[in-house]
């Protein structure tokens, strides 16, 4: 297990900046700079031995042939460099293709299902900003999603997606008359809507909690004054509350993509472990092309590809926020 | 301030909608709990025709439910104050210290949140495996192992919105303290740890549920004896039978403590998350 | 200085010793005379289980003085718990396997393989039924593990539907299914249940009809050969009970829950091809006399090569560990289970066949289910190809299957161009 690299004690560089180091300090300031390893160094070690070092090895298995074969003594893999990226990534193959569909389904999944749960959390916060009775038992039940066990909740939804026995189809086609012809929600086109529906249930209850939160930070003489500046409803929104709530956004919109991006449960759960192809998610694809066929290199090259494209997205997000940040 | 009539109604509606969205999927698992197996797997009914509480009943058999919730508690709990705890010293150090590392820290710490569980699953379960025969400690199928795991995975984020926390907490303070004799743990314990309360609930809050509800590790690294709520509830799912209603049951029961949590920690959270993100 | 040194490192090591101290340490490697036995789940639930086991490992316990520890596995857990275990070298020591796993297992090499000295402990080779002994690894290499449990599809038909429809005998061929299918499928009954959203169902199907057509799904050398000509019609076969002949109701296409044997449990629809559904149907408040149990059917005229095989052999298989330390005991263990008495007692109860040929005269399967299952396995059952590769397979055709199902289920036309090209798909997609 890796240990924490202790720098020498630099003098002059520790403390708050704008703080003078005085000589009676010089001493404390010392010690005080080997302190932050310190404090840092449980976070690190952990980080490293649970996160980092098992990442490290999984890259290291996408660059060997490893399958049943050679799964139970990992020397015996041979060593194949980027021939699994190669593989799979070629999309004059079938392989590439799907693996390519799939990810573009994902994008326009998480694309959507972030937008919609900002957008629904969002409202909720708006709205229960303003204390009337029975606002805190509405707060908790919008949490509720979020206690529940994925199991259970999603294979609720795919019991209200059945397309003969169903709530869904039971009130459109029975009770409403909206369709003439039952659909199918967990095959075909529609499942992309399906599991998007599932996606927002459960994300847009942590989107509303942090709103909320954040919203608590907008001071309300600003809503004050604007409102006796004669503006409306939808420009205080965007003058006050939305500028706002900036920093909390930057952090959340950030975590929900990559978290949805990666989500594996709900796909797996809603589709019974195989996803239709216009709802092939890239986690699931991933699971289902190599790791239930028990060849280990080329999934975790293809997570190790996943992995890459988020960075790219993440850095080009931050830099982005940044800049916003510097103009604002 | 006024509210006008459009935006009252407007309110009324978003709610109204939100409210629907979000209970209808509740209510089905309540009225699936209350039905008789055969009737949860034919045509949907608002209400069951032959009402039953026997699944409340049986869940507790059929799968060792009580040991499931039992070990879901422990290690998050655990989880959940050990996280919180590292994640205070790691947020502290990076909030007032200026120290080489710093930034490399923090990126690696937001590059975690990308990765795929799935690809350090086994390499993970190796080390473990690895750790455990050469120090004794068991790791695999233990509840220690899981703790640890879970700690690990709540780290980035909390460590992320402390540390925004404590930025916010004004360095007067520090410097006050300071000047009255405190060291740095002193300064901690004594003046960043109670400005920030609701900042740690927030997070502590965020580390036990992702404890919680993590499936993939904990179909792995469970054995019979250390499994916990979130991969036992699919033993409902059987050779002969899956126990829809007792599925459905169970998952309310062991939610309510959960969601009465939420209830009770509610201002705290509410006001916590507020400070943490404003950078 | 130090002190607040020390003090910070004591928390960190409090710290870590506290996770330690928090877990429960599970028991320490392996005494003489125990072993730890990783049991699937077989019975109406995990505890259920439980309580058939215990009574025969007591059992055991007192004939041998081994102590055998039993976890019953679910089985969305059991596959990636043999996984670990196998990578680690540490786990159990005897564990029960999906029989179509064995071969993968097999190419792992963590197990111990019955070469006919190994199986000599047990009783011997010809002790067991043929084709299930077949299904326990690669041709030309010995076994990687012992059937215990053995299960096959069968054709199971309401008896009150057939009268009503005036249906006189079980089909024996397919065309006669088919028949007989059209006159069940009238106000709002269907006349046979498809599982189409279910990866492994519909891999079982491919095989049986592909063996019916002459088709093989891997040649010798162990190359995939998917879209070949009978096997594209063994497929569209299938796929044309619901898309052209229209006896399956087009919501099957998404069954993946075995919805298809509650439908049957029910009396939504009047027949099902399934494994052994006596025991769920039973759960499931179906009365034993309510069904019959005839072989699946075969082709009326088969074209040349067509084999007579109506089901893959299903089953059970029991693996030994090589990591383990007790590895006598653990065969002592495997010879107790296998043994006439053990076979007798674990398969009546759960309602699957022996898989040693000297009991299968016993008393507990004469059953209607249980003779008709037997003359199955007996004589038509054949075992799924036994390669690394197999579980790719069981997934591209599998998904492959359910694709056309659902294209047949909203109604467009499925031609053999379309089933070639899928099945082509599919083929590019097999690695190594």
């Amino acid at each position: 297990m890796a240990t924490t690299t202790a720098a020498s004690p630099q003098l002059g560089s520790q403390g708050p900046p704008g703080s003078s180091p005085v000589r009676s300090r010089r001493v404390r300031g010392a010690r005080r700079s080997r302190l932050p390893y310190i404090l840092l160094l449980p976070a690190l070690v952990l980080e490293l031995g649970v996160h980092v070092i098992p990442m490290v090895v999984g890259v290291w298995m996408s660059l060997l042939e490893l399958t049943q074969f050679h799964i139970r003594d990992w020397s015996t893999a041979p060593f194949v460099g980027l021939e699994n990226y190669r593989s799979t990534l070629d999309v004059d193959t079938v392989t590439g293709r799907e693996l390519l569909h799939s990810f573009w389904v994902t994008v326009a999944y998480t694309t959507a299902s972030v937008g919609l749960s900002w957008l629904l959390g969002a409202s909720a916060a708006v709205f229960l900003q303003r204390p009337f009775r029975g606002r805190a038992f509405l707060r908790t039940l919008f949490l509720t999603p979020y206690a529940l066990p994925v199991y259970a909740a999603v294979i609720t939804w795919s019991f209200m997606y059945q397309r003969d026995t169903g709530l869904i189809n039971h009130v459109l086609v029975d009770q409403l008359g909206v369709v003439d012809h039952r659909p199918f929600w967990l095959i075909g086109g529609n499942s992309f809507v399906a599991v998007l529906v599932v996606s927002v249930w459960r994300s847009w209850p942590f989107a509303f909690l942090c709103l909320m939160a954040g919203l608590q930070n907008v001071p309300e003489d600003l809503y004050e004054a604007a409102y006796l500046d004669g503006a409306g409803f939808w420009r205080r929104l965007q003058y006050v509350t939305l500028p706002g709530l900036r920093p909390v956004n930057q952090v959340l919109l950030l975590v929900l993509f990559l978290w949805t991006f990666n989500d594996f449960n709900t796909p797996y759960l809603l589709f019974g472990g195989s996803a239709p192809h216009q709802a092939d998610l890239i986690s699931i694809h991933i699971y289902e092309s190599s790791f239930i066929t028990w060849d280990f290199g080329v999934g975790s090259a293809m997570s190790v590809a996943l992995l890459l494209f988020l960075l790219v997205v993440t850095a080009g997000y931050l830099v982005l926020f940044r800049r916003r940040r510097i103009d604002a | 301030m006024h509210e006008t009539t459009g935006e009252r109604w407007g309110r009324r509606v978003v709610l109204t909608l939100l409210t629907v969205f979000t209970v209808t999927p509740l209510y089905v698992m309540l009225s699936s709990a209350a039905k008789p197996l055969r009737d949860v797997q034919n045509d949907f009914t608002w209400l069951p025709s032959r009402p039953t509480l026997q699944a409340f009943v049986d869940m507790w058999r059929t799968v060792p439910l009580g040991r499931y919730l039992v070990n879901s508690l422990v290690v998050s709990s655990i989880a959940a104050v050990f996280s919180v705890t590292v994640a205070i010293f790691a947020a502290f150090a990076l909030s007032r210290y200026r120290f080489r590392g710093r930034g490399v820290f923090s990126v690696t710490v937001l590059a975690t949140q990308m990765f795929p569980g799935i690809l350090f699953l086994l390499p993970l379960f190796l080390i473990y495996v690895n750790l455990g025969n050469a120090t004794g400690i068991e790791l695999y199928a233990s509840r220690t192992g899981l703790i640890i795991t879970y700690l690990t995975f709540s780290l980035p984020f909390s460590i992320w919105m402390l540390t925004g926390y404590f930025d916010s907490i004004p360095r007067g303070l520090d410097e006050a303290a300071a000047v009255d004799g405190a060291g740095p743990l002193r300064t901690l314990a004594q003046v960043i740890l109670p400005s920030a309360v609701p900042g740690i609930v927030a997070v502590t809050v965020y580390a036990f549920m992702t404890a919680w509800g993590e499936v993939l590790f904990a179909s792995v690294m469970t054995d019979g004896q250390s499994r916990t709520l979130a991969v036992g509830l699919q033993g409902y799912s059987t050779q002969y039978l899956v126990y829809w209603n007792q599925v459905m049951a169970a998952s309310l029961v062991v939610s309510v403590p959960v969601v009465a949590g939420f209830l009770f920690l509610q201002r705290y959270f509410v006001a916590g998350l507020t400070a943490g993100a404003v950078k | 200085m130090p002190k607040r040194l020390c003090t910070t490192v004591a928390a960190a090591l409090l710290l870590v010793a506290g996770l330690a101290a928090c877990g429960d340490d599970s028991d320490s490697a392996a005494q003489p005379k125990t072993l730890t036995y990783w049991a699937s789940n077989q019975g109406s639930s995990l505890d259920a289980d439980k309580q058939i086991l215990q009574p025969e490992l007591d059992k055991f316990e007192r004939q041998t003085g081994i102590k055998v520890t039993v976890e019953v596995v679910p089985w969305s857990d059991l596959l990636n718990r043999l996984l670990a275990a196998a990578t680690s070298g540490q786990g159990p020591d005897v564990v029960n396997i999906g029989n179509t796993w064995s071969a993968s297992l097999q190419a792992t090499g963590a197990f111990i393989p019955f070469d006919d000295a190994t199986l000599a402990t047990v009783g011997g080779k010809d002790r067991f039924v043929p084709a299930a002994l077949a299904s326990a690894g690669a041709a030309g290499q010995p076994p990687t593990a012992v059937p215990i449990y053995s299960l096959a599809y069968a054709l199971y038909y309401n008896k009150q539907m057939f009268t009503a429809a005036g249906i006189t005998s079980p089909p024996t061929t397919w065309e006669d299914l088919v028949a007989a299918g059209k006159k069940l499928t009238n106000g709002g009954k269907w006349g046979l249940a498809i599982e189409g959203a279910n990866i492994s169902e519909n891999a079982h199907h491919a095989f049986t009809f592909s063996q019916q057509y002459g088709g093989e799904w891997f040649d010798p050398a162990g190359k995939p050969t998917f879209d070949t000509p009978q096997n594209v019609s063994a497929i569209k076969r299938y796929i044309d009970l619901m898309a052209v002949d229209k006896i399956a109701n087009p919501s099957n296409a998404e069954y993946a829950q075995n919805q298809s044997v509650s439908d049957f449990a029910n009396g939504k629809v009047g027949m099902l091809l399934w494994q052994a559904a006596g025991a769920s149907l039973k759960a499931q408040s179906m009365a034993a006399d309510a069904y019959g149990v005839a072989p699946v059917p075969f082709l009326q005229s088969p074209p040349a090569g067509g084999k007579r095989v109506n089901s893959m052999v299903a089953g059970i298989n029991m693996a030994v560990f090589k990591h383990t330390k007790n590895r006598d005991a653990a065969l002592q263990f495997v010879k107790f289970i296998t043994s006439d008495e053990e076979q007798v007692i674990l398969n009546k109860t759960y309602g699957s066949l022996p898989s040693v040929k000297t009991v299968s005269g016993d008393a507990a399967f004469q059953a209607p289910e249980q003779q008709a299952l037997q003359q199955v396995l007996g004589s038509t059952a054949a075992p799924l190809p036994q390669v690394a590769q197999e579980s790719q397979f069981e997934t591209l055709v599998g998904t492959a299957m359910k694709e056309l199902f659902a294209d047949a289920a909203s109604g467009k036309p499925i031609t053999e161009a379309m089933v070639k090209q899928k099945l082509s798909d599919a083929q590019q997609q097999v690695r190594g």
